[in-house]
C-alpha cells in the first residue's frame, strides 16, 4: 500500500443505513425464497388435490349395499337343489321366495314378480347362498338371516350414482325399482355398510361389480414381494459389496457402474418383455404366475437397490475401514463386521423404497399376462401361491379402470386408497428401521 | 530443547526391527517417496518429522502395507521386517498387520462397547480360548493404553462416548490387544488437546519398554520430547536420520536446520 492510498480519506457510510448493494442482495434473497415458498405451495396444492380425489373417489368402494333377508332353509329344498341341473338357479328361486316373504312381512306391496324383483339382487346372490349352505350345513331347517349384495345399480343410487333418469336406458332396472328400494331402505331391508368383500374377495366378472374385492390381487402382490425379497436383496447388496470393497477400479467396472445407473432409468415395460421372454418363453415357467412377476420385478428393483447400498457403504467413514484393517483383519472381515452394519439403516431403508416401487408396478405385469379377470380362489398350497395365475394390486386397478361399469371405476378408486396405504405402511417401516439402526450409540 | 521431562528408561536399543533399502512409492505418476534408507531399531520410538506432503506419513502406511488399499499406489524396494521382506508375494499383509499395529490421526474407535473395541483384533486372531482369556487380554491391553482405570466400570459403554484422548488411548489399546512387534502411529496427537497429549505421549514412552513405536509428528517439540531417533523428510527424501538430541542440536543438513529452526515447513 502507497502513501496516497493510507492518506486518502474514507468514504463516511452508517451501519443503520442500507446501501444499495445490500438491499438489491437482500431483496434478490426474498425473491428466492418467494419462488421457493410458491414451488412447494403448488406442490402441496397437488398432493392435497389428489388426496381429496383419492378419498371422495375411493371411500364409497368400501361400503355395499345390502339386502338382508330372513329365510328358513329346509334339508329337502337343499337336496332337491344339488340335484338339479341348474343348481344355482334353484337357489335363486329360494332368495326371491326370501325376498317376497320379507317385503310381505314388512308391509311392502307390489306387483313385480320373483324374477323383476331378482334384478335388485346381484345376479351372484344364488352362488352366494348355495357357498354358505354347502359351508354350514348345520344351518339348516332353522331361520337364518342372509345379506345378500344387492346389484350395483340399486347400490349405485343409494350412493347417488345411478338417478331415475339414468336408468331410463337401463334394461334390466326401471324407475319402480328404485321406488321399492326406498320403501325397503325406510324398512331396513335395504342398507349400505362396510363391505369386507372389498378387501379380502377376489375379482368378479364384468356384469357384478358389487362381487368385486381386492384381496386375492393382495395375496398375489405378497407372494411377488416376497420373490423380489428373496431374490433382489441378497443378489443387490452382494454385488454393490463386491463393486464398492473388493472390485479393482478400472474401465470395465466403470462399465458396469455407468450401466447400473442406466438401469434404474429403463422404463419397466422393457423389464417386462425381457420377463416375458427370459422367464417365460425361454425357461418356460407358467405365465401370470407370481413367481415370474416376482422375478421381473427383481430386475427392475435390483438396480434401485444396487444404488442405494452403494451410497450407504460409501458413507460409512473410511476410518472405520483403516480401524479394521489396523488391526490385522482382513478385507472381508472389515466388510462384514464393521462397514456392513452401519451401512445397513440405509440398505434396508432403499431395499424397502425399492419394494414399494415394485408394489405399484403395473406395465412389467402387463406382458406377462398377470392383468384380467385370473384368480377366483385362494391359492391352497404355498407352492400354489407362487405358481398358480393371479393378478397383483397396481394390475387390479388398471383392469377394474377399464372395465365400463361406473361401479368398477369407482371399486378403481378404493383399490388405490389401498395400494397407497400399503405404500404408506412399507414407507413408515422404512422411516422406522432407519431411526431404529442409525448410528447406535 | 526437551520441555518436559521423561523419565529416561535404560533400554537395549541396538536391534533392528525394520530396515528400508531403496524404496519408492508412487501415486499414480506421482514419485511420492524417493529412494528412502532407513533402519528402525526394536525398543526405540522412532519419529518422522518434515513438513506437510513430506511423505512421512506415505512411508509409514508402507511400514504395514496400509497403502495396498490405495489402487494408484506402488511400492519398490524392500522393507525388511526381522529380515524378513514384507512385500514377498508370500506375505499376508493381513498377518503383517497383526504384527505391525497401527494408530491413526484422527482416534477412530469402532461404533461398539470399549470392551468390544478392544477384544475384536484378539478374537479374529484367535488369541484367545475363551471369555476369561479374552477378559485379560482386554484389561492387560487397557492396562497398558493407560486407560484401563478410567473405563474399567463402564467396559460395556460405547467407545465413541469417551472423549477425544480416551478414545485415542482406547485405540492404542486396541491395537497392542494382538500383541504387536511394531506400534505405527499416525499423528495419534493432532486431534488432541495439550493435556490428552500430555498423557499419550507418556503413554508412548512406555510402550517403549515393548514394542518399536514408529511416530509421524508434525509438533517437532513432541518428536523432540518422546524419541530417541528422528528421521526427517522432505519432499519425498529422507534428508537426515540420527539420534533425537543430534538432530535437534546439531543437524548436519541445512535443510534439516531450516525446517527445525522454523524458516522452511
Amino acid at each position: 500500500m502507497t502513501d496516497t492510498d493510507a492518506n486518502t480519506p474514507r468514504r463516511k457510510s452508517s451501519l443503520l443505513e442500507l446501501d444499495a448493494r445490500t438491499r438489491k442482495r437482500n431483496a434478490a434473497e426474498t425473491r428466492f425464497k418467494v419462488y421457493g415458498l410458491i414451488a412447494v405451495g403448488i406442490g402441496l396444492a397437488f398432493l392435497l388435490a389428489l388426496m381429496v380425489a383419492i378419498i371422495s373417489n375411493g371411500t364409497r368402494a368400501f361400503t355395499q349395499t345390502f339386502i338382508t333377508v330372513e329365510m328358513t332353509l329346509t334339508a329337502e329344498e337343499i337336496e332337491a337343489a344339488e340335484a338339479s341341473v341348474l343348481k344355482t338357479g334353484k337357489y335363486k328361486e329360494m332368495v326371491g321366495t326370501a325376498i317376497e316373504t320379507a317385503l310381505g312381512r314388512a308391509g311392502i306391496d307390489t306387483d313385480m314378480d320373483q324374477k323383476t324383483l331378482l334384478l335388485m339382487l346381484s345376479s351372484s346372490a344364488g352362488a352366494d347362498l348355495r357357498d354358505y349352505v354347502l359351508a354350514n350345513p348345520e344351518m339348516l331347517d332353522q331361520p337364518l338371516t342372509f345379506d345378500f349384495l344387492a346389484s350395483s345399480r340399486v347400490d349405485g343410487y343409494l350412493k347417488g350414482r345411478v338417478t331415475r333418469e339414468s336408468l331410463s336406458e337401463d334394461k334390466n332396472l326401471d324407475a319402480a325399482h328404485l321406488d321399492l328400494v326406498d320403501q325397503m331402505r325406510d324398512a331396513g331391508i335395504v342398507e349400505r355398510r362396510f363391505n369386507w368383500r372389498f378387501i379380502t374377495g377376489a375379482d368378479a366378472s364384468e356384469s357384478r361389480p358389487e362381487a368385486a374385492g381386492m384381496g386375492l390381487s393382495m395375496i398375489g402382490s405378497l407372494f411377488m414381494m416376497l420373490v423380489v425379497l428373496a431374490c433382489a436383496l441378497p443378489i443387490g447388496v452382494a454385488a454393490s459389496i463386491y463393486l464398492e470393497e473388493f472390485a479393482p477400479k478400472n474401465r470395465f467396472t466403470d462399465l458396469i457402474e455407468v450401466n447400473i445407473s442406466n438401469l434404474a432409468a429403463v422404463p419397466s415395460i422393457v423389464f417386462g418383455i425381457l420377463g416375458l421372454a427370459v422367464f417365460i418363453q425361454v425357461a418356460h415357467l407358467p405365465q401370470s404366475a407370481p413367481l415370474v412377476g416376482g422375478l421381473t420385478l427383481t430386475l427392475m428393483t435390483l438396480p434401485t437397490i444396487v444404488i442405494s447400498t452403494r451410497a450407504s457403504l460409501k458413507a460409512v467413514p473410511p476410518s472405520i475401514r483403516d480401524a479394521a484393517l489396523g488391526v490385522g483383519a482382513s478385507k472381508m472381515q472389515a466388510t462384514f463386521h464393521h462397514v456392513l452394519p452401519l451401512a445397513m439403516p440405509g440398505i434396508l431403508t432403499g431395499t424397502i423404497i425399492g419394494l414399494a416401487q415394485a408394489l405399484g408396478e403395473t406395465a412389467p405385469l402387463l406382458l406377462i399376462g398377470m392383468v384380467g379377470f385370473i384368480a377366483t380362489n385362494a391359492p391352497e398350497t404355498l407352492a400354489d401361491g407362487f405358481l398358480a395365475p393371479n393378478s397383483a394390486m397396481p394390475a387390479q386397478i388398471y383392469e377394474w379402470a377399464k372395465r365400463a361399469d361406473p361401479a368398477y371405476y369407482e371399486r378403481a378408486w378404493g383399490g388405490i386408497i389401498i395400494l397407497l396405504v400399503f405404500l404408506l405402511a412399507m414407507n413408515f417401516v422404512a422411516i422406522l428401521l432407519r431411526r431404529r439402526f442409525e448410528r447406535r450409540w | 530443547m526437551k520441555d518436559t521431562t521423561v523419565t529416561e528408561r535404560a533400554v537395549q536399543m541396538d536391534d533392528i526391527k525394520i530396515s528400508a533399502r531403496g524404496v519408492q512409492v508412487y501415486y499414480g505418476d506421482n514419485h511420492a517417496i524417493k529412494d528412502v534408507n532407513v533402519d528402525i531399531a526394536d525398543k526405540t520410538v522412532t519419529a518422522f518429522i518434515g513438513p506437510s506432503g513430506c511423505g512421512k506419513s506415505t512411508f509409514l502406511r508402507c511400514l504395514n502395507r496400509m497403502n495396498d488399499t490405495i489402487d494408484v499406489c506402488r511400492v519398490e524396494g524392500d522393507i525388511l521386517l526381522d529380515g524378513e521382506d514384507i512385500y514377498d508375494r508370500r506375505v499376508d499383509p493381513v498377518q503383517l498387520r497383526a504384527k505391525v499395529g497401527m494408530v491413526f490421526q484422527k482416534p477412530n474407535p469402532f461404533p461398539k462397547s470399549i470392551y468390544d473395541n478392544v477384544a475384536y483384533g484378539p478374537r479374529i486372531h484367535g488369541l484367545a480360548r475363551n471369555k476369561a482369556d479374552l477378559d485379560e487380554i482386554v484389561e492387560k491391553a487397557l492396562r497398558r493404553g493407560a486407560i484401563w482405570d478410567e473405563v474399567k466400570d463402564r467396559l460395556h459403554a460405547p467407545g465413541t462416548g469417551l472423549s477425544g484422548g480416551q478414545q485415542q488411548r482406547l485405540c492404542i489399546a486396541r491395537a497392542v490387544a494382538t500383541e504387536p512387534e511394531v506400534l505405527l502411529m499416525d499423528e495419534p496427537c493432532s486431534a488432541l488437546d495439550p493435556i490428552a497429549t500430555a498423557q499419550v505421549e507418556e503413554l508412548i514412552d512406555e510402550l517403549r519398554t515393548r514394542y518399536s513405536v514408529v511416530i509421524v509428528t508434525h509438533s517437532m517439540q513432541q518428536a523432540a520430547r518422546v524419541s530417541q531417533r528422528t528421521a526427517f523428510f522432505h519432499l519425498g527424501n529422507l534428508v537426515e536420520y540420527g539420534d533425537t538430541d543430534q538432530i535437534f542440536t546439531n543437524p548436519e543438513d541445512s535443510r534439516t536446520e531450516a525446517y527445525i529452526s522454523g524458516r522452511i515447513g
